[in-house]
């Protein structure tokens, strides 16, 4: 479960910077960079509190 | 009541302000990577970046100027504010006290309180450039400095409320909030610059440097901005947060680190915030300039917008609550020394609400470099107060916390530290001209020496209290 919630992260992350780069490509044009990165910033902050918070909490409060 | 369980909530919020930070509460590496990399991923990273296009730097002296800049304020961090924090373990605020009395801490914590105050301000009222603009919010100018509409101060009273509730809560949820925020903060800064590089001319990397130098950072200031040269890029990249280094804030912050190495952490923040975010949002503000016909408005939200749409202006908006957080935080420990009755979250409400109306004013953001350096400049000297009483004064057989070994309220010999200091740094800023992001180098050895002077003098004035006193 933990690692399906990190890919969705990862792929949020990657929605967020990839879609940049094909523009620079000529491969999609903005707009379309601009709808992908809402898309990666839902993913990311859908999924990064449950699958990088518990490692922060773990650490901090633990060690 | 629900009231009365929120609370109990805020005062079970215990951060330490008076005792050091014991041994099981400290944190990893990790907490501070993200610390300080989401509050130098910030929202002023949207203002700074653009200023420096505006203020006609090279190319060439931004990018030398921002690696040696940013790798001395690096080393400020891990090698004079890390190993003081780890050792003592307390606030600045309380060291203070224990060098200077608690009175002339008072008066320090006053001015600190108001300077972060003023610096959360500033990003609060960046993120509601964002905010605003799908209300059709009038946007400040470069030369604007009062409010220039209601919707303006109501966007801003929003936002500081809910950053005011979010600080209130402690470090703990600041520390967390940027942790999430922080990696894809720093990738949208870079996509929305990549993105918008062949509308400036760029098709691959070869044309990159051409580009650079011809479209983005021209080497022309704009109308009524002063030239700036590679030694004022890397001063500011270096003094930025000369408060928070050199001048010591962040031993509220690095007092809970492991290890003094942890230190070395704030190069998250100067490599990804004030150096390629620094790039990034410069280029965002060339492609505005070219397409506007170098309009005055500067409101970093319909600029990030118009590089990466929503997801941009969202990121204008975290990007200035993540870094006003842990600024109205720290503000909140320097009211708490002030009045070490109140719990945290009064102090924060406080400080909070002062930040709030700051944010209203938009000079905070068009005059944003000078305050950041003029900020660090006042600060710093009472920073270099506690590494000469930490390092120096024993070697000199003289008493290390002086204040608390002697029982006074209010130290004669810091307290001419931070006056002479100032003093002659206004001197070499009026008479000789020496602008002020200059003045934090020469300025903190004038406060070392000064103080090194001054205790001998006045801990052999001021009487000890005998053995037995701890010192």
């Amino acid at each position: 479960m933990q690692i399906f919630v990190k890919l969705i992260s990862m792929a949020g992350l990657g929605l967020t910077l990839i879609p940049a780069f094909l523009v620079f490509a000529g491969s999609i044009d903005l707009a379309a960079h601009k709808n992908l990165m809402i898309l990666g910033a839902v993913l990311w902050f859908a999924s990064a509190p449950f699958a990088f918070g518990r490692e922060e909490t773990t650490e901090a409060g633990a060690e | 009541m629900p009231e009365k369980s929120l609370t109990k909530r805020l005062d079970a919020v215990h951060e330490y302000e008076r005792t050091p930070i014991p041994p099981e509460k400290l944190k990893g590496a990790k907490s501070f990577w993200g610390m300080y990399a989401g509050e130098h991923t910030a929202g002023t990273e949207f203002v700074i970046g653009p200023l420096f296009v505006a203020h006609g730097v090279t190319a060439a002296d931004l990018v030398a100027g921002l690696l040696i800049g940013n790798v001395l304020a690096v080393l400020s961090w891990a090698f004079i504010c890390a190993p003081v924090a780890t050792k003592t373990r307390i606030t600045l605020y309380y060291q203070l006290e224990k060098i200077c009395g608690a009175r002339l801490a008072a008066v320090y914590n006053v001015v600190n309180a108001l300077m972060f105050c003023f610096l959360a301000g500033s990003m609060i009222a960046v993120s509601a450039t964002a905010v605003g603009m799908p209300f059709g919010l009038a946007m400040p100018s470069l030369g604007d400095w009062l409010p220039n509409s209601i919707g303006w101060i109501v966007a801003v009273a929003i936002i500081g409320s809910i950053t005011t509730v979010v600080a209130m809560f402690g470090y703990g949820l600041v520390s967390r909030v940027a942790n999430v925020a922080a990696p894809w903060m720093i990738l949208v800064f870079i996509a929305a610059a990549v993105a918008v590089l062949p509308e400036l001319g760029v098709h691959s990397l070869a044309d990159f440097w051409p580009v650079a130098k011809e479209k983005i950072w021209t080497g022309v200031p704009l109308t009524g901005q002063s030239k700036f040269s590679f030694w004022h890029v890397m001063f500011f990249a270096w003094f930025a947060n000369m408060a928070m280094h050199i001048g010591m804030a962040d031993m509220s912050i690095l007092r809970y680190a492991k290890k003094w190495q942890h230190g070395f952490a704030s190069s998250a923040g100067m490599f990804m915030g004030h150096y390629i975010a620094w790039l990034a949002s410069g280029i965002l503000y060339a492609l505005f300039l070219l397409e506007s016909n170098q309009s005055a408005e500067f409101a970093p939200g319909p600029i990030a917008y118009r590089a990466a749409g929503v997801a941009g202006a969202i990121c204008v908006v975290i990007a200035g609550w993540t870094t006003a957080n842990p600024t109205i935080y720290r503000a909140g420990l320097a009211v708490q020394a002030i009045r070490p009755g109140w719990k945290t979250w009064k102090a924060t409400l406080l400080v909070g609400a002062i930040t709030t109306l700051a944010a209203c004013f938009p000079a905070l953001v068009m005059k944003l470099l000078d305050f950041v350096a003029l900020y660090g400049l006042i600060l710093m000297p009472m920073g270099a107060v506690i590494i000469i009483d930490f390092y120096v004064l024993p070697k000199m057989n003289l008493r290390q916390n002086h204040a608390e070994f002697a029982g006074v309220s209010f130290s004669a010999a810091a307290a001419l530290t931070w006056i002479l200091t100032l003093g002659t740094c206004l001197f070499l800023n009026i008479s000789l001209g020496i602008e002020v992001f200059f003045l934090g180098l020469p300025g903190w050895f004038i406060a070392a020496l000064l103080y090194v002077v001054l205790s001998k003098w006045y801990q052999g004035k001021v009487k000890n209290p005998g053995p037995g006193v701890a010192g």
